[in-house]
């Protein structure tokens, strides 16, 4: 078996307990993916696979034969960043860091969700378009924890970013 | 605790005490602090403008390397197995099924660890910093449900954990402690914080208090917590040569080297600890069991290992905020003076450790009152020896006192913001020691404006929205200003031409205070640098001196320790610079740094450049290392942080709900280095006393000792829709007897916010909850 990881064909592992995440750290080597409590509780190991968003510590690695993986490495270009990695800094959406990549690779599967009309729990209309309103942002984070408590400037970097790109979208 | 270690403790006790009778005594100037900072003046500098953080895009990226992230070849992984008993010996270990499981390296136990010294419990010497007075994995004693008492090292991760759980134990059972009844009953002790007495005696409370117009007299219950850092306690560790190297996550790089060294006779020059991030710490990111297992059993299978804690393990290993319970009464005159103010009772500790949560600090310096009680005291369980979190004391403290106070408020008719600055004092009210700086008046004026207090309804239950109950509170939070001893800076100032470059190392940690940043921003102001010249080293052992990132005072003791290197430079360079130089002839106190080099403080016109002065010097570098001054202005003056925080509640009359819709946190902490960084410590302890106040408890089994919720699934904390915009404001005045006018920020934010939480649904609701967390069952 094999997939894709941020581009490169990667094949999968021998032991079938391996989870994603386990496989990208300690295998892969791609450490920017983290590992909070390993039982789906914090959103820390929040991966894209084919543009959703995904826990890979909930995930048996060998389950996804032929998969394309985003992990936080994958995001931006080498020299340049994401802008929405770019809005963390500026925005100071993070304190310790270590919950940033599963909440930066959250925000943007996200957002698609959104954009598909995925509804949340807070949406007043389940009929019309999903409007990312700060509640609406909010709620559909919430998966991720942190405990510095960057709350504020997460879902202030994840709007701003939303507003710019609708921004440039117009102007396009 | 042992006799000796009581004893010891009582004799740096009475040392401090002479000390504390002398330092006041003592001439301003002649306390480290008497002379302003000459940044204090600095008004148009990088200090407080609000600068990203230097680490920002490799944080974003993923990556900074944390402590499970490094590498060794022909690394380990490490599983541990817990004791499943509060008390008792190990009579038998059946680890055959693990040590044939596949990959299957080493299994460690108590019966085959390699000998090992004790570490030395926190607070026995300068250095130590174990985490009980416990020997780790050396004999059969079973200590607390939970306890690490078996080790497996494998291939992989996932054959450690399989074979971790294959070792079976047989126990004997000893009788135990695990309920605070119990406890209770065995006897409570007199709490000794820093080797001195948790009590107060001031005046006649008690008296006071039975005459009294007004009184409130109540008891409030906080539960234990956690710290809950999002990254797991995990050290990678190796011997090379028969020196330990070990990446860990560390809030106290040096004094744990120090510790982990005497556990394995090693000098600290031969244990190589490195911590550059750390994901996470709130007190919990220190020496524990683990560490020190980690070590053990590398040695022992002669692998490289890591050791990465599970969640769970967390739990078990790493201890927490303790259970309090606590009285307090105030006597009041009709117009609101106090006449009387109690603030006793007690927090649960182990027979093997030393920290009663020091809930009347606080209480000690908080309010003007002539007849003063406050004390601590502690009974003991078998548990996992409790620690430090997040303003110990301070934080559980405020959340009685301030809601006493509201309570008072509510008796007398009177508002709760002019009850508190009717009682403010004007002297420390327990040492009798100035204030250094206290503008908390400023702080709850500018609050009470900004968040629109005038608005509050002083009826209860007088506001509705629907099904939801509104209603506003507010408390006074307060820290100290602590600085430690200990600390030292090494300074490198290097040529590359005409450019020069400096470099600043000091043995801290960087949790994600922004202490790196904000290391830069003070030192290229003080050396007059750009900060894109500065590189600021920390978090390694091998650095000079010790800093902890602790009692918010990690700012401070780096800045102290900066002048000081700072002053040993500009020495230094004046000799250098020798005779030919516009500097000839003047000495280090007439000299500052000024644009990129030196110049005489009165006179700038007789200036040279760092590089003209290492040109003629012929070098390419200089380098000096300093300690900072002793801390003596702690015992000069009173020095602490003050805050008034502002809160609104939706309390759901239906269903019970509390939610957080406004919180604002008026600040007097000093001048304000980095806004940036600084408005998100702020926020994010409010945001830990909003879970505090509303969702966080540690459930604690009475029956067997055992943690029931080890697990971020059933700990809730805070998630991003339980968390308003919160609104941050600060005074912004320099306490002109820190380093850059500057206190520290990092646990005062979580203080006074349970409080403000607790008197907001009082006011929105008529209920007055006294035992955190205000859950829903709590209203219904």
């Amino acid at each position: 078996m094999s997939f894709i990881v941020n581009g490169n064909a990667v094949a999968g592992p021998v032991d079938p307990r391996v989870s994603l995440l386990d496989y990208f750290r300690e295998t892969l080597h791609l450490t920017g993916t983290k590992k909070g409590c390993n039982q789906g509780a914090c959103g820390a190991c929040t991966v894209l696979v084919d543009g959703e968003r995904i826990l890979s510590c909930l995930a048996l690695a060998v389950q996804y034969d032929g998969r394309e993986i985003t992990t936080i490495e994958g995001l931006g270009e080498v020299e340049t960043l994401h802008p929405l990695q770019t809005a963390f800094i500026e925005y100071d959406g993070f304190q310790c860091g270590y919950c940033t990549p599963g909440q930066i690779c959250s925000a943007i599967g996200m957002v698609a969700e959104a954009r598909r009309g995925v509804p949340s729990n807070v949406s007043a209309d389940l009929s019309d378009s999903v409007m990312l309103t700060r509640e609406e942002v909010q709620e559909r984070m919430s998966g991720n924890l942190c405990r510095c408590g960057a709350h504020n400037g997460i879902i202030d970097a994840i709007q701003a970013t939303i507003t710019s790109e609708r921004a440039t979208e117009v102007t396009a | 605790m042992s006799i000796v270690e009581t004893a010891k403790q009582a004799a740096q006790g009475l040392m401090q005490g002479a000390m504390e009778k002398l330092v006041p005594l003592a001439p301003d100037s002649w306390i480290p602090g008497g002379r302003p900072d000459p940044l204090i003046a600095h008004k148009h500098g990088l200090i407080g403008t609000p600068v990203s953080r230097l680490d920002g895009a490799l944080k974003v990226k993923g990556e900074a390397t944390f402590s499970a992230e490094f590498r060794f070849d022909h690394m380990a992984y490490a599983a541990l197995a817990y004791a499943t008993i509060p008390r008792g010996r190990i009579t038998a270990v059946d680890s055959g099924a693990a040590e044939v499981a596949p990959g299957v390296v080493l299994v460690m136990t108590h019966l085959n660890a390699p000998r090992m010294n004790k570490p030395g419990v926190f607070g026995s010497s300068p250095t130590a910093v174990g985490p009980a007075d416990l020997p780790i994995l050396q004999d059969d004693r079973i200590h607390w449900n939970g306890q690490p008492i078996a080790c497996v090292l494998a291939e992989t991760q996932e054959q450690a954990d399989h074979a971790a759980s294959l070792v079976r134990f047989t126990y004997d059972e000893e009788p135990s402690t695990t309920s605070l009844a119990g406890a209770k009953a065995n006897g409570i002790e007199q709490g000794l914080f820093m080797g001195q007495p948790l009590l107060n005696e001031i005046g006649d409370a008690k008296a006071a208090l039975a005459t009294a117009a007004h009184v409130v007299d109540q008891v409030y219950r906080t539960p234990r917590h956690n710290h809950n850092a999002i990254e797991p306690h995990a050290a990678t560790i190796a011997w090379v040569d028969g020196e330990l190297v070990i990446h860990d996550a560390s809030q106290m790089v040096t004094a744990q080297a120090q510790t982990i060294g005497e556990v394995f006779d090693l000098d600290l020059h031969q244990v190589h600890l490195t911590s550059p991030y750390v994901g996470g710490g709130f007190g919990s990111k220190g020496l524990w069991d683990h560490q020190i297992i980690g070590a053990a059993a590398a040695k022992l299978a002669q692998r490289p290992v890591r050791i990465a804690l599970s969640r769970e393990g967390v739990y078990r290993v790493v201890g927490g905020r303790s259970l309090t319970e606590q009285r307090v009464a105030i006597g009041a005159t009709a117009d609101g003076a106090f006449e009387a103010l109690i603030h006793t009772g007690l927090s649960v500790m182990t027979p093997h450790n030393n920290m009663p949560e020091p809930f009347i600090l606080g209480t000690r310096t908080a309010y003007a009152c002539p007849n003063i009680t406050l004390q601590v005291e502690i009974a003991r369980m078998n548990m996992l020896a409790n620690t430090f979190m997040r303003a110990p004391g301070e934080a559980v403290g405020t959340f009685a006192l301030e809601c006493a106070i509201d309570e008072l408020a509510a008796d007398l008719g009177m508002d709760p913001v002019e009850l508190r600055i009717r009682n403010e004092p004007d002297k420390d009210p327990t040492s009798g020691l100035s204030f250094s700086s206290r503008h908390i008046v400023d702080a709850w004026l500018s609050g009470a404006e900004r968040f629109g207090w005038a608005d509050r309804s002083a009826v209860l239950g007088g506001r509705r929205d629907g099904e939801w109950q509104v209603g506003m509170g507010c408390a006074t939070g307060t820290y100290p200003y602590y600085r430690m001893p200990g600390a030292q800076a090494r300074i490198t100032l290097a040529r590359d031409g005409d450019t020069v470059r400096a470099k600043i190392e000091v043995a801290a940690a960087e949790m994600g205070m922004g202490t790196s940043t904000t290391t830069a921003i003070v030192a290229a102001e003080r050396l007059a640098l750009p900060m894109d010249r500065i590189e600021v080293g920390y978090g390694d052992a091998s650095i000079p001196g010790a800093i902890m990132a602790g009692g918010s005072q990690q700012t401070a003791a780096i800045g102290a320790a900066v002048i000081a290197a700072q002053n040993a430079l500009v020495g230094e360079l004046l000799k250098l610079a020798g005779n030919d130089s516009p500097l000839a002839g003047l000495s280090a106190d007439e000299v500052g740094s000024e644009d990129g080099g030196l110049a005489k403080r009165d006179d700038p016109a007789r200036r040279e450049s760092y590089a003209s002065i290492l040109t003629r010097a012929q070098r390419d570098s200089v380098t000096v290392t300093e300690a900072a001054s002793q801390p003596l202005e702690l015992m000069h003056w009173s020095m602490h942080s003050h805050s008034a925080i502002f809160c609104e509640v939706h309390v759901n009359a239906v269903t019970g709900e509390t939610r957080v819709s406004r919180i604002l946190g008026s600040f007097d902490c000093g001048r304000i280095l980095n806004p940036k960084t600084a408005r998100s410590q702020f926020r994010g302890g409010i945001i830990m006393g909003l879970g505090m106040a509303l969702m966080e408890e540690t459930q604690f089994d009475e029956r067997s000792g055992r943690i029931m919720n080890p697990s971020l699934a059933e700990y809730h904390i805070p998630v991003h829709l339980d968390v308003p915009d919160i609104d941050v404001i600060w005074t912004d005045i320099a306490d002109p007897h820190t380093p850059m006018g500057a206190h520290g920020i990092g646990e005062i934010g979580i203080t006074g916010v349970a409080a403000a939480v607790a008197n907001a649904v009082y006011n929105a609701t008529g209920k007055r909850v006294r035992d955190l967390p205000i859950t829903l069952d709590k209203l219904m």
